[in-house]
């Protein structure tokens, strides 16, 4: 599943990052902002208009990213 | 040669550090640019305990050392020492978010690779406590082999502690020779390794507690109440820029009335006296007028900003503001130009896409500032009669809603054209992080109003009272002889006339033209441009003329259609000088305003000239 479907509330773990699809200013801001393999990820908001972008919690911060961004990380749901 | 060494605030974005800065500076702060890039410089000067001075620079916040921004990149290049105008730093002190170290101490890594003196400031401690985190300073500082010091910035607990760690490495540092250790290659990865082992290993989670910030951010980004809660917080922001404002904003104008008036009976007639109150007690005047909306505005934008409510608004607006191609970052600064562009496009700095931060630059203009709200009073009181269209709902109030509306319309119209011809590129995209949830200091606060209220002073002492200075003297001389008007005899006249010929066509008289150069100088001044016409050739004992009598001879002697046309005008009219300056200095030179001048003048005259030949045509 891509983190732009994972529903909300639903912790997942980071699978893979398609480094490639996102441009490489993106890509080190995603490295930067603690999205790596293998760390947990929570969708936690989605905005009011046209539930873009998304809110999560990676660590202990909250990063706000469109869809099309996460589209490129690959995650699986795990037991909460 | 300057004696005091130079030690410089690094870390994260959200760290803290410029609350840290005034803890460490207070109020002795100087606010400027670097060299040929629009990257404000901080700076301020701190006592060391034995009365020793530290010159301290607050750098912009930044994830790592490669720099992804100008902001960024003045960072890595000043704690590199290759920052032009700027000496290698004595030391550095590292801004970590005591509850977020995972991530802090990636960039900390990076930075005490270099091998310069520094000193760690875990700061926002009593925050991580709140969250349930218990953090052993010692244990970090033997991990990291730097000292650390636990720091509350806005509450300013351990900044004397700080001053002493700062005041060692100070010492320490004129006993290094050589400079800085070029840095390595960086594996961000591998440090981010690293950084999460140190952090738990300095970290004791003692109870699961439920972040504060997650129970706000439950109703702050809710489907529902989100979006109702930043609409409320918008009406109290405009109602507050708007209705608050207006009790100093009389008296200032009061005051400079009674100053012009005093010096006028003080002072012999002449050449001097003249300038003085009408060049420049009456220019300054009129610009220093709108100190109190400019205050307010920035009171609650820096307000918004420290608590940490404007990332959830840009979250908010993202989707619409991509719509038109550009990203939620550039709702604040457009928000900020209903008061003024000219701290809106300053604002745009924190747009880090150039693409996007250009074209918001472009548009602001577009949102109707305060400045145009004298004219289009002027205008709509003597031209819209004041009847109600619908119970509780007057004409004049729909047509001023109209014209802000047009502006608004026409800003997101010229984004969506401009992003895809003069500065397309691909989509700025939206990734940013929502810092906690704080309860901002009145200090902090205090500090930022005062620093842009000295800025906005500043311009109003040279640069409008040199241009206010420069259009009196031409709207003054030479002096008509008797029987010629005022406002055709003198040089500002004959530019009118000249202008005239161009603006003939869409429906301006001479007047009008008269009042468009002066406009330049500052929105609001079209309209004592516009009653010093009236007044120079009217009877010269009428003093005692109001923007009312001036609304009666503008009605007796303008068509309607001219009246709509200049209202139109208005709405797009190529903006102030001040406006013009801003944008050179944020964009680096002169393309770029004279770009946004070509093209608002285009609006403007093709906006005014359809609404004169449309409302000729309807018989108006």
């Amino acid at each position: 599943m891509r983190l732009d479907q994972l529903p909300l509330r639903r912790p997942a773990r980071v699978l893979s990052i398609a480094w490639g699809e996102i441009g490489d200013a993106a890509a080190r801001r995603l490295r930067e902002l603690g999205f790596d393999e293998g760390v947990t990820v929570e969708a936690m908001h989605a905005a009011p208009f046209g539930k873009d972008p998304i809110a999560c919690r990676v660590g202990r911060m909250t990063i706000a990213l469109r869809r099309a961004q996460a589209h490129a990380i690959s995650v699986e749901t795990i037991a909460a | 040669m300057n004696a005091a060494p130079m030690v410089a605030l690094v870390g994260n974005p959200n760290a803290g550090k410029s609350a840290l800065f005034n803890a460490l500076t207070g109020a002795r702060q100087k606010v400027g640019n670097y060299p040929g890039v629009t990257v404000e410089r901080k700076a301020g000067r701190m006592s060391l305990a034995d009365g020793r001075p530290v010159e301290l620079i607050d750098l912009p916040g930044t994830y790592s050392l490669e720099p992804a921004s100008p902001d960024e990149r003045v960072t890595r290049d000043v704690v590199l020492g290759r920052q032009e105008g700027e000496r290698l730093p004595a030391a550095l002190v590292i801004v970590v978010d005591a509850g977020n170290l995972d991530n802090h101490l990636r960039f900390a890594l990076q930075l005490i690779d270099l091998d310069l003196p520094i000193v760690v400031a875990l700061n926002m401690i009593d925050m991580a406590e709140r969250d349930g985190l218990r953090i052993d300073a010692d244990r970090l500082a033997a991990e990291l082999g730097v000292p650390v010091v636990a720091t509350v910035a806005v509450r300013k607990r351990g900044i004397e502690a700080l001053k002493a760690a700062i005041g060692t490495l100070a010492m320490e540092s004129g006993r290094r020779a050589g400079g800085v250790r070029t840095p390595p290659p960086s594996d961000l990865a591998a440090l981010q390794k690293r950084a999460r082992a140190i952090a738990r290993a300095a970290t004791h989670e003692t109870s699961g507690a439920r972040r504060r910030s997650q129970q706000i951010d439950a109703v702050a980004l809710h489907p529902l109440f989100g979006p109702l809660l930043l609409a409320a917080i918008l009406f109290v922001v405009f109602q507050a820029v708007f209705a608050w404002a207006q009790a100093p904003m009389d008296a200032i104008d009061a005051g400079f009335a009674a100053l012009g008036s005093w010096v006028d009976t003080h002072l012999p007639p002449g050449f001097v006296r003249d300038l003085l109150s009408q060049g420049v007690i009456k220019g300054v005047g009129a610009v220093i007028v709108f100190l109190p909306q400019i205050l307010i505005l920035f009171g609650f934008i820096l307000l918004l900003e420290a608590s940490g409510y404007m990332v959830r608004a840009a979250f908010m607006m993202d989707r619409l503001m991509a719509r038109v191609g550009l990203s939620g970052r550039a709702f604040i600064p457009l928000l900020s130009s209903f008061a003024c562009a000219v701290p809106g496009i300053m604002a745009t700095r924190t747009i880090d896409d150039p693409k996007d931060r250009l074209t918001t630059i472009l548009i602001a203009p577009l949102t109707t500032c305060s400045a145009r709200l004298p004219v289009y009073t002027l205008i709509i009181g003597a031209f819209i009669p004041a009847r109600a269209v619908l119970p509780g709902i007057g004409l004049q109030g729909l047509v001023l809603f109209a014209l802000y509306a047009a502006g608004v319309a026409g800003a997101l119209v010229a984004a969506l054209i401009l992003r895809r011809t003069v500065t397309r590129g691909p989509s700025p995209g939206f990734l940013m992080e929502m810092p906690r949830y704080q309860l901002p200091s009145v200090r902090d606060l205090g500090i930022g109003l005062w620093t842009r209220a000295t800025i906005f002073l500043k311009r109003a002492g040279t640069i409008i009272l040199a241009s206010n200075v420069a259009l009196w003297v031409l709207a003054s001389y030479p002096q008509a002889p008797a029987g010629m008007k005022q406002s055709e005899y003198s040089i500002a006249g004959r530019i009118a006339s000249a202008i005239e010929l161009v603006v003939r066509p869409i429906g301006f008289n001479h007047e009008i033209a008269l009042a468009l150069p002066p406009a330049m100088a500052a929105r609001e001044v079209a309209v004592s441009a516009l009653a010093t016409v009236y007044a120079i050739d009217a009877d010269s004992t009428d003093e005692t003329r109001t923007d009312a009598a001036l609304g009666v001879r503008m009605q007796a002697s303008w068509p309607l259609p001219t009246a709509l046309a200049f209202l139109a005008w208005f709405v797009f009219a190529p903006q102030c000088l001040s406006t013009i300056a801003v944008t050179r200095r944020e964009t680096n030179g002169w393309r770029w305003p004279a770009f946004m001048v070509a093209y608002l003048f285009c609006l403007a005259y093709l906006a005014a000239g359809a609404t004169f030949w449309l409302a000729t045509a309807l018989g108006l």
